[in-house]
């Protein structure tokens, strides 16, 4: 008599495991800075660091307009060629020199906007982004952005990750990231 | 008002939106589990802003209330 193999044992699927308990995972954020004035970029950096302070995970992708506030302050005239060297006489770079989108006034608005801002104990979009990079947002800058102004890695500030492209961006959306265009 | 200890203090007086929040978040990384942070704050936003935190971050508000202005959250860490 042959040995009769054991019958199949039906396939039972393992009962799923039981959620962790305790609180769920906040959603990461995921700022796109788009613009570059200055009350753009003021709320982009309080809700960055905002969002980091709250336990939740915080990108900051840099691009066009809002890459020019991320260059050292002290940059001057940036880019290869005249029209980039242009684009950056034209609109001074760094976090410090940014413009009012109205009633700029020649940098009468700012100028007004910084002196309440110190009278109100209300943090400077550089001291805000001083304090996030300490609090580990994570700030991308847009490789498209950094040819086309003709913008180097040493002319940005310190602590920027490495640049990337719009798929990253799409894709930390499609993984669920709360997106923000400003 | 409770007899436990208070292990830090936050005097985020005169600070506005969105320091208060986040010198608590700071200072509440150093602390133990279940130590006790008491932050001072001058901004009335802040009311709603600590309820919200904690129920973000899951460091319970514990205590919470208003002196001559001055607003005082005692938050758990957890």
């Amino acid at each position: 008599m042959t040995a009769v193999s054991d019958p199949p044992v039906p396939a039972v699927e393992p009962a799923p495991a039981p959620e962790p308990a305790g609180e769920a995972k906040p959603r990461d954020i995921l700022i796109i800075q788009y613009s570059g004035e200055l009350e753009k970029t003021w709320a982009a950096m309080i809700l960055a660091t905002t969002g980091a302070a709250m336990g939740a995970k915080v990108r900051v992708f840099l691009t066009f307009w809002g890459l020019q506030a991320f260059v050292k302050d002290s940059r001057r005239i940036t880019g290869d060629n005249v029209m980039q060297k242009m684009m950056s006489f034209m609109q001074r770079p760094g976090i410090s020199h940014r413009k009012l989108s109205k009633m700029n006034f020649l940098g009468m608005g700012p100028w007004m906007m910084n002196k309440l801002a110190k009278q109100y104990n209300v943090a400077s979009p550089k001291e805000l982004l001083e304090i996030g990079q300490a609090m580990g947002v994570e700030f991308m800058p847009c490789q498209m952005t950094m040819d086309m102004f003709g913008l180097k890695k040493e002319d940005m500030i310190d602590g920027l990750g490495e640049p990337v492209g719009a798929a990253t961006v799409i894709a930390l959306m499609q993984g669920g990231d709360a997106p923000l265009f400003i | 008002m409770s007899t436990e200890q208070i292990a830090q203090v936050v005097d985020a007086k005169g600070l506005s939106c969105p320091m208060p929040i986040v010198k608590t978040a700071q200072a509440i990384k150093g602390l133990a589990s279940g130590q006790l942070l008491e932050v001072l704050a001058t901004d009335p936003g802040s009311v709603k802003d600590f309820t919200a935190w904690a129920n973000a971050t899951g460091n319970p508000l514990v205590e919470h209330g208003e002196e001559g202005g001055v607003f005082r959250f005692v938050l758990r860490k957890k």
